[in-house]
């Protein structure tokens, strides 16, 4: 990644507390893509929310095994796109087999991933070594 | 979370003076929601002007609370939403779901 133009790395414990300051890194960096030709405001949203659900997917992932578990996050900003991995270190979860939301019987749960597949341009999750990473690309232009 | 109750025009009207609502606060607006119900509250009014940010929980939140009026005859009505949050129900039709007001006068002409 020695072309990111920014890098962030946050470790957190897994604590519902922090997701205001992990969705508030990403609604920053949506300020400083001077890349960016659409509506930023929207974009600031969009990270914040994305940042947000990603991470509490890791926390519910991650805690029921260990409590003192930490959630890793980073965000790398290169020229054409930005790319948002979170670690957990859960027993993981078969992405594609999350069901879309079902829109005319709405449920309390389920629209974490939703929102993630729906603002964001590609998502994967895979397991590697002895954590799972949940990788998330937006392209910039 | 916090949150203010007040009863005006006959409605209940729950202010939430937050200005995010994601899953560290949404249980706590759950609660407070479902024990206005079990209270007989049935028909809430939600005033959501400062409220800036929203995620997945804090939308599932207003949606049990909607269940939970609607399962007792009731109602929960949204009002005063910011743009960017409105967005969120409408990306999640949750827009034809609830009735949303563009301010707490338009809600009580409509409720009354």
């Amino acid at each position: 990644m020695c072309n990111s133009i920014i890098q962030v790395e946050v470790i957190i414990p897994t604590q519902t507390k922090y997701l205001d300051l992990i969705g508030s890194i990403g609604e920053h960096i949506a300020k400083e893509l001077d890349k960016f030709s659409g509506d930023r405001e929207a974009l600031a949203y969009h990270l914040n929310l994305v940042l947000t659900e990603a991470t509490i997917n890791a926390i519910k992932h991650g805690t029921l095994a260990n409590p003192n578990e930490t959630v890793r996050i980073t965000i790398n900003i290169q020229e054409n796109e930005l790319n948002i991995k979170v670690y957990d270190h859960g027993q993981g979860f078969d992405l594609e087999s999350v069901p879309l939301p079902d829109f005319d019987h709405p449920k309390e749960g389920g629209m974490g991933i939703f929102f993630i597949r729906t603002l964001m341009d590609s998502v994967t999750y895979t397991r590697q070594g002895d954590c799972n990473v949940l990788e998330i690309i937006k392209y910039l232009s | 979370m916090n949150l203010n109750l007040e009863k005006i025009n006959g409605c209940t009207v729950l202010f939430i003076k937050e200005e995010r609502i994601d899953a560290h606060n949404s249980g706590e607006l759950k609660e407070a929601v479902l024990h206005l119900i079990e209270q007989g509250e049935v028909n809430i009014i939600v005033q959501l002007e400062h409220v800036r940010f929203i995620d997945s929980s804090g939308l599932g939140a207003l949606l049990s609370g909607y269940k939970n009026a609607a399962a007792k005859s009731g109602k929960l009505a949204l009002a005063n939403m910011q743009r960017q949050v409105l967005s969120m129900f409408e990306l999640t039709r949750l827009n034809r779901v609830f009735d949303i007001y563009a301010d707490l006068n338009e809600a009580f002409d409509s409720e009354a």
